[in-house]
Formats: structure tokens, C-alpha cells, sequence
């Protein structure tokens, strides 16, 4: 019997103790009527030799192709140590710290996860993760709200160069606690928020929100933006990419005051793409506000012979104390998400993620020089970018990414789909990560321009 | 020399070995970071410290591996944490989650790229439904909370859509996990708490004074979180019903029913079942986990999306264009993705056979500790009924007469090497302990964890003092939960750097 160790011998010996007869016996509670006749519809077990062989076939079937698309996700390098470590059974098949005497491995584990977090966004405290960076971004929405009653708004900026798949997502979250949120829009000339139309807004606000990159990788103005939030008595969250903290200054260094919350997707760090999860949000903020975060938050402290230690802290904040009047319902978040980060992070060092980021750029901008001699091929935005940047092409930009796809390489986003009334026709957003080598991007380069080429020539004749 | 070992190495912090002198390892490109950042605009350029600790290599592999041997865990240790459903994690379903179509499949890959992994969804959407008995289950939501937030809001959605917006309450029985009335808050709606009978059911006339056109619904967990089976569940599922509520089934104990009776059966409209738990997931020392939901058909229009959906033999999203109701995206994928694949491969391994075993085995295991608990002279809370997959002890006898209470027994149960059961939960049972086997132990370690209770309950009448120090035998003593929140120490570099 797969997984259970039971003899016969035991089964009686049991059964005899409880004083039943058979194992059946002890579901006598559940009305008879109620009871299934079985579970015809799920296929006959299989052994686990059939059952590689099939996955392997599955996973086969979906290939490795060369990957350009972004959006949130991103590959990147995972050294090899990170996954050996971090699926050890004492991580892996552990949970949630409850008995902190025999879970000092985890707990140290998210506090210096905690410290990384907080230094990488310049904030003061940090939780111990959230599901990812859409959900996360949805929850800082919820305690901007919560922290700033000064503001006596529900009304959160929300930029249109924050992905549309996260505005969607906050959208599910903060739908029923009376918040609205109302889209910025961005200057077409720079992809990047448009500070004129923000400066317009004349009713009071709970929060901004600020990316960056954002969406389109463009770098938005992130001083002036915070700035004028803190003058209009708003909150700011800044929603980060972690790798591009490497390079670009911190939320916490925004402005003159730095950002309130500081939120995103650590997927980059040490994360497989994994088809979208699972990743794991992350959420920093200012001092003053830590009795507001939601989630795990773990505290160093002593035992009783005075030996430093960790625990789970502040846990009047949560649902399994306060129920119906904790700061979010949230109980499990992406632990062993948070431990691969922390070994990343561990391994890369300072040095090593700068190294990374400017990887990044250097491989971008050798992409964006060789697109940029390619007939038919538009920039719409003249902004510096991190990884991600943003083509117009002169042809369907479906039919092209189905036609790269045939030559095994995932071409990007088409974000027409969420800007087409935008004036954003045929758009696509390709991302070039330090993965990516020369060849990758020659090869990118020309399988782009052939079948522009066959597309467009097709439509001539 | 050991004394050393301990206080100098043991332990550090990583960042107590970190010097920012070291040079980068081998694991980053090489590049010349400052060429790059010529290139980037000046005003917008990190100008703070980055402080992310230089450490070699083995040093990182050598301080994660010591720190992990810190930890209980399934695979070192029974773990009979109640109501967490702590099972054995077969290593295989891992293996092939990690292949590299799987790992490295970006989720915006085109569908022609993503034939495979999305059988395995399709499947596995079927494979739920078939297993709980609802009408459409999908898979995004990222963990028990979420699917909890997901099911409440389509109930919301449900009465929005049929503007029937008197519908202000939602009904939680007092033994619930703290997550219900959290959600039901998350969601918009009031919390009325049910209260419980001296059988472990719910009380049932005090339902029938609670409801009416404001109730929204109830959510209830069957088996209880008390370990028994909700005997009357269909007349609940009938009086909600008729007065124009909905039922939320909370699948946190499905594990104590699979295959013997589904929650789609017993009248429930929508459920939504933790992957980490029934489905072998591994919990990772806090996640992730995996909350899919599933729902009767007058829900299905809310769905949250995408959900995988076949059509000429290709494997396609479905999006709010197909279900213009749906109550939307909760990620901004498709959920926990890498976990739903390793639930489906712990689903194929058990097939329909081993799925009905899981429910027999561990609610064998459940009484058989019960009745030896029972034996040895332990107080069981519900002594005249039958145990589900999981039961409770209540130690108040011991905290009166010996001044032990259940944390101390907890604690010492980790100088013998067994992981506390939950403590304290549900509230409703003093000094208590929630004790949840799984199918998957053996009985000689369920015989050897009651004989370390019944080598505690000596110590406990003998040498009391013992418990309350209790433990010795681990990497600290007890800690100084107080401190910890009064002298808050949440950031090593804001705390302790000069």
C-alpha cells in the first residue's frame, strides 16, 4: 500500500484495541445516506516508475526553449547549492515554527531573510513573505489604508505602468473594503507615469503607488513622485524589482522621506519560473507601521539561560489570535520560497547581485542595438531600462510570437492585450536577463526579423 | 572545545561571517559593474549601502546545512501537529516538479509551449472534483486562506449578482480556525459566532435563532476541528439553504474523509481543500502551500480565473471572456503552479485505491492513539465519540493538580524527540492538545509517542519543575516570548550594527 506501514498483524492488533471490528467500524458517525460509493472517476494507482516516465514525457512535450518574456517573471541564473539546501527534508517537510525550540533552523532562516529584505529596499522591518508580488502589492494596499486615517481617503493611486495583472489582482483583494482604485496614466513618450495628469489630482488619497522599474522597465522619477505623495499627506508604496536594487536606489532612499512600504516578487531570487509559482511576495516597511504588516514576522530574543534565539512575534497581529480583527487572513505564506531567497542572497552577496544586475543591462542593451537596425521595429519609449523594454512591430504581434514559439523561443509579453486603447498596437515586451549570451540574442535578432519578414511579405501579396 | 563550537560557530548569523572585503564567488558573471552604471541615469542610481553579506561559498552551504539540522521536521521526527495533516512527503513528487519543462517553463509561454503542464492541471481539476464532489474546481488560489478569501467572495458575488445585498453575515462556529472570521471580515461581511454543544456539534437551536435574510452563509469544517464528524450536517445544509444562505466547506480535514464522503454530498456550495495537507505538498517550514476551490453549480460562474480547459484535444486558459462573473486573478499566474503539479503526482502515485486508504488509515491511527491515550489515563475531550483523522486531549487535570500545563508537555514531548501536537486550539478545550497521526506513521511510533506521554505524566507528578524547564535536549531552552515582542529585534543590521 503506497505510504502507509501497517501489517496485518498490526491492523488487527488495533482494531482490537479500539474495540472495532474493522476499519470501516469508525466511520460509523457519518449518516449512511451521505456516504460515496467510491471514487470511480481518479485512475488506478500507478507505480513510481510508471509515473516518472510519464511526467518526463510531459515535461518533454514542453521543451526548453530560449526565453525573452518577463512581465514579472524572470529566469535568472539559480546556483546550484540553493535547491540541494533548501529541499533538505528538515526544510522542506517542516512547518510553521509554532514549537520555536525545535525550529531554530527555519526561524533563523526568515530573520536573516527578514535583515536581506530590509537592507535590499532600505526599510526598517520586513515579514516573513507573502504568496507573490500581486498579492503582496494587494496587501499593502490594505494597510496603506489601515495606517493612513489621516488621509480620511479610501482612494488609491494606482499607475497604469504597475502590470495590468496586478492591478487585477489588488482589484479581487481590496474589493470589499470600500477602496478605489484609480489608474494613472502614463506619458506616452516615456512609458513612464505621467507626472502632469498625477499633479491634476485635486481629492485626497490613502497612497501611491510607484514602480520600478515598471512594467514597460522603464525607470520612473521615483523622488519627485514620492515627494509630492508625502506632500499631498498620502502614503507611498513602492513596488520593486529586487534585482534592480542591486543599482537603483532603495524605497527606503526615495525622496526625502523614503517610501512607507516597499513591496514585490523575489521570484528572481533563486526561484525556478515554474509556470508562475509557486514565488513569494515580499513586504518591508517603516518602523512605525510594523504593528500594521500582515503575515509571519520573526523576533530574536533569549532563552532562559540567556542564549540568543528566535520566535514568531508580534502574533496579536494575526488571525489565530485576533480572528476576526487581525490585519489579514493570511496563515501559511511561501516559506521554503523564503529560504531559497535567503540562500541566494547568502550566496550572491553584494557583489554578486550588482554583478547580476549590470548583466542585465549590458545584455539588454545589446538586444535593444540590434533590434534597433531592424526594419519595421519602433521604440515608443525613449526612458533608460533595466531588463525590460517595449517594440512596436509592423505586423500581428500574435502571429509573431506563435511563430517564434515554432522556433523554440518564448518571444515576450504581447501587452496589446492590456493597452491597446492606449495607443499601444502590436506591442511587445521582451526581457534579456544575464542567462541570456550573445548567440542567444543574435539568434533572437535574426528569427525576429525572418519572420517579420514572411509575415509582412505574406500580407503584401 | 565544544563549548566553543557552540558559541562561536554554531551560532552565528550569516551575516556575522559576512566581510565585505571577500571577493564574489564564482556563481556571478563577470562584469565590470561600474562601466554599467555609467550608462543608467545618475539621480536615480542606488546611493545607499547595499549590505548583503560576502561569504564563500562552502561557508553559505556549510551555515544552511548546520541550520537545517536545528529544525523537526516529517522526515526526522513525528510530527502530529493537529489540524496541519503533517504526512509523509515521497520525494518523487518533488524529483519531477524540478525537471526542467516543468522548472523552467515561463508562465507566459506560448499554450503550444505548454501542452504538458497543462494536462497535468486539467487532470487535476477533474481528479478534485471527482474526489469532493463538486460540480468545477479551479486551481489558482495559493493557499488555504486564499481559497477561504476565493470561496467567500463567489458567495458574496453570488448574492451581489442576485442584488440580494441584505445579506450582511456571515456564520462561524466558535471552534473555527481563526482564518473563517478573518475572511469573512476580508470579504465585507459581519462574523456571528455559532456556538458548539457538549458533544462537539454545533448547536443547533442556537443556528436556528441566528439566521435569516442576512445570512450570507456559514463556514464549517466537517470533520470539526474538534476532531468529530458534524452529524447533522445535511439539516444545517437544509436550514442554511432555505433561508437563502450558502455553505463554505473549510477542507482543512479532508484528509479524514477521502473517499468515504464528500463535502459536494453533504450539501455544501463551495470548498476549498489544502493541497499541503491531503495532498502531500510539502509544508516548508511555513508554506507554500495550495488552496484550490471547488464549487456547486450555481457557483460556477465565479470562479476565479485562469482555469485550464479542453477543447479539439488542445489545452487552453480560460479568462473572465469565457466567465465574465468570475470574481477575477488572486495571482498573477496560475497560482502555486510547481505545487499543484507535485499534488497531481502524489495523486497518481495513490490512484483511487490509495485515496480511499489515506481517510481509513489515518482515522485508524487516530483512535488507536486515542484509545491508548484513553488507557494510559489521559482525559480525552470527547470521550463518547468516535475520532475522526485527528482528536483531542485535555491536560487541565494535570495543570491543576501538578501546576503542568500543556505547553509543558509540549515542550518536554521535544526532549523525548516527538513534536508537540497543536497546543491550546481550538479554544474552546482547556489546556489542549489537537494530536493528528496520519496515515502514514507507523504503529510502533505511535506506541513509542505514548510512552514518552505516559514517561511525562510521571515526571509531571514526581518532579513537576522538570516540565516547566523544560526543554533541555534542544539547540535553546525555552525563549523569552515577552522580550521578543517588547524589545522588538527583527533586523540584524538595524539592531545590532554600531
Amino acid at each position: 500500500m503506497p505510504y502507509i506501514p501497517h501489517t496485518s498483524q498490526e491492523i488487527a492488533e488495533m482494531l482490537s484495541v479500539i474495540g472495532v471490528d474493522s476499519i470501516e467500524q469508525l466511520f460509523d458517525e457519518i449518516p449512511p445516506e451521505l456516504r460515496s460509493d467510491g471514487l470511480d472517476n481518479i485512475p488506478s494507482r500507478q507505480s513510481e516508475m510508471q509515473v516518472q516516465r510519464l511526467l518526463t514525457e510531459k515535461s518533454m512535450q514542453d521543451g526548453t526553449p530560449l526565453c525573452f518574456a518577463g512581465g514579472g517573471a524572470y529566469e535568472h541564473h539559480i546556483p546550484a547549492a540553493i535547491w540541494e539546501i533548501a529541499t533538505r527534508g528538515e526544510f522542506y517537510s517542516a512547518y510553521t515554527p509554532y514549537q520555536a525550540e525545535a525550529s531554530q533552523g527555519t526561524l533563523q532562516v526568515i530573520y536573516e531573510f527578514q535583515t536581506m529584505i530590509a537592507s535590499l529596499t532600505g526599510m526598517d522591518v520586513s515579514n516573513a513573505s507573502l504568496y507573490d508580488g500581486a498579492s503582496a502589492l494587494g496587501e499593502a494596499v490594505l494597510m496603506s489604508v489601515r495606517a493612513n486615517r489621516k488621509a480620511k481617503s479610501k482612494r488609491i493611486i494606482m499607475p497604469a505602468t504597475v502590470s495590468s495583472v496586478y492591478r487585477q489582482v489588488v482589484a479581487t483583494i481590496v474589493k470589499h473594503q470600500g477602496i478605489t482604485l484609480d489608474i494613472i496614466d502614463f506619458d506616452r513618450a516615456n512609458g513612464t507615469i505621467d507626472i502632469d495628469k498625477l499633479k491634476q489630482q485635486s481629492e485626497p488619497f490613502a497612497a501611491l503607488v510607484i514602480p520600478q522599474p515598471n512594467y514597460f522597465g522603464c525607470m520612473e522619477d521615483v523622488h519627485t513622485l514620492t515627494d509630492w505623495a508625502h506632500e499631498q499627506g498620502a502614503m507611498v508604496i513602492g513596488l520593486v524589482n529586487p534585482v534592480a536594487l542591486a543599482l537603483l536606489e532603495a524605497p527606503g532612499n526615495w525622496g526625502t522621506q523614503g517610501v512607507d512600504i516597499a513591496v514585490g516578487e523575489a521570484q528572481p531570487l533563486g526561484i525556478p519560473l515554474s509556470s508562475g509559482g509557486p514565488y513569494i511576495g515580499f513586504m518591508a516597511c517603516k518602523q512605525k507601521l510594523v504593528r500594521q504588516l500582515p503575515g509571519r514576522i520573526v523576533g530574536r530574543t533569549v532563552d532562559l539561560d540567556g542564549k540568543p534565539g528566535f520566535s514568531l512575534t508580534l502574533q496579536a497581529r494575526e488571525q489565530h489570535i485576533r480572528r476576526s480583527k487581525a490585519t489579514s487572513n493570511i496563515c501559511t505564506n511561501q516559506g521554503l520560497m523564503a529560504t531559497a531567497t535567503t540562500l541566494y542572497l547568502a550566496f550572491m552577496g553584494r557583489d554578486g547581485l550588482q554583478k547580476v544586475a549590470a548583466s542585465c543591462v549590458q545584455n539588454t542593451q545589446a538586444l535593444i542595438d540590434l533590434l534597433k537596425i531592424s526594419p519595421g521595429i519602433c521604440f515608443p519609449f525613449g526612458t533608460s531600462v533595466f531588463h525590460e523594454f517595449v517594440i512596436t512591430l509592423p505586423t500581428d504581434v500574435e502571429q509573431v510570437i506563435e511563430a517564434m514559439a515554432e522556433e523554440d523561443i518564448v518571444a515576450g509579453i504581447n501587452i496589446s492585450q492590456y493597452y491597446a486603447q492606449d495607443g499601444l498596437e502590436n506591442a511587445l515586451l521582451i526581457c534579456v536577463t544575464e542567462t541570456r549570451s550573445p548567440e542567444d540574442m543574435a539568434f533572437f535578432a535574426d528569427t525576429l526579423n525572418k519572420v517579420i519578414s514572411d509575415l509582412t511579405g505574406g500580407a503584401r501579396k | 572545545m565544544t563549548q566553543l563550537n557552540e558559541t562561536v560557530i554554531e551560532n552565528r548569523l550569516i551575516f556575522e561571517a559576512s566581510d565585505f572585503t571577500r571577493k564574489s564567488s564564482s556563481l556571478a558573471p563577470d562584469i565590470d559593474v561600474d562601466m554599467v552604471t555609467k550608462s543608467l541615469p545618475e539621480h536615480l542610481l542606488r546611493k545607499s549601502e547595499l549590505l548583503l553579506p560576502q561569504v564563500g561559498e562552502l561557508q553559505v552551504v556549510r551555515h544552511y546545512t548546520c541550520l537545517s539540522q536545528k529544525n523537526f521536521s516529517i522526515d526526522t521526527h513525528f510530527y502530529p501537529l493537529g489540524s496541519c495533516t503533517m504526512k509523509y512527503n515521497p520525494r518523487i513528487c518533488n524529483t519531477l516538479a524540478q525537471l526542467p519543462g516543468f522548472a523552467g517553463r515561463h508562465p507566459m509561454a506560448h499554450s503550444s509551449m505548454s501542452q504538458g503542464i497543462m494536462s497535468c492541471l486539467y487532470e487535476l481539476q477533474n481528479m478534485l472534483m471527482e474526489a469532493t464532489g463538486m460540480k468545477q474546481v479551479s486551481l489558482t488560489p495559493m493557499a488555504g486562506a486564499q481559497g477561504e478569501f476565493t470561496g467567500v467572495a463567489m458567495i458574496r458575488a453570488y448574492h451581489d449578482h442576485n442584488k440580494d445585498d441584505a445579506r450582511t453575515e456571515i456564520i462561524v462556529p466558535d471552534a473555527a480556525h481563526g482564518t473563517n472570521p478573518a475572511t469573512a471580515v476580508m470579504c465585507g461581511y459581519k462574523v456571528k459566532e455559532l456556538p458548539t454543544n457538549d458533544q462537539g456539534d454545533v448547536d443547533i437551536d442556537a443556528l436556528k435563532v441566528m439566521i435569516g435574510p442576512q445570512t450570507a452563509g456559514i463556514m464549517l469544517t466537517n470533520p470539526s476541528t474538534l476532531g468529530v464528524f458534524e452529524r447533522k450536517i445535511k439539516q444545517i445544509a437544509d436550514m442554511i439553504h432555505e433561508v437563502g444562505g450558502l455553505l463554505y466547506y473549510d477542507g482543512a480535514n479532508l484528509n479524514a474523509i477521502l473517499g468515504k464522503v464528500k463535502p459536494g454530498d453533504m450539501g455544501f456550495d463551495v470548498i476549498h481543500m489544502n493541497l499541503h495537507k491531503t495532498f502531500s505538498t510539502p509544508h516548508g517550514g511555513g508554506g507554500p502551500g495550495a488552496g484550490p476551490v471547488g464549487v456547486s453549480e450555481r457557483l460556477q460562474p465565479f470562479l476565479p480565473v485562469p482555469m485550464v480547459a479542453l477543447k479539439d484535444g488542445q489545452y487552453y486558459w480560460l479568462s473572465e471572456d469565457e466567465l465574465p462573473l468570475s470574481i477575477g486573478h488572486l495571482s498573477a499566474w496560475m497560482g502555486n503552479a510547481g505545487i499543484l503539479l507535485r499534488a497531481y503526482i502524489y495523486a497518481l502515485l495513490l490512484g483511487r485505491e490509495g485515496m480511499q486508504r489515506v481517510a481509513e488509515f489515518a482515522t485508524l491511527n487516530a483512535n488507536y492513539l486515542l484509545q491508548r491515550f484513553a488507557d494510559a489515563g489521559f482525559e480525552i475531550a470527547f470521550p463518547e465519540r468516535r475520532a475522526s483523522h485527528e482528536f483531542i486531549l485535555t491536560l487541565r487535570k494535570e495543570a491543576k493538580q501538578y501546576g503542568t500545563n500543556a505547553m509543558d508537555f509540549a515542550k518536554r514531548l521535544l526532549d523525548y524527540g516527538f513534536h508537540a501536537p497543536t497546543t491550546y486550539f481550538p479554544l474552546l478545550v482547556p489546556e489542549c492538545f489537537l494530536i493528528e497521526p496520519t496515515e502514514t506513521e507507523a504503529k510502533t511510533d505511535l506506541d513509542s509517542f505514548v510512552k514518552a506521554m505516559e514517561l511525562i505524566l510521571e515526571e509531571a507528578r514526581e518532579s513537576p519543575e522538570v516540565l516547566k524547564q523544560a526543554p533541555y535536549s534542544l539547540p535553546v531552552r525555552r525563549l523569552d516570548d515577552v522580550k521578543a515582542a517588547r524589545e522588538l529585534d527583527l533586523n540584524y543590521y538595524q539592531s545590532h550594527a554600531e
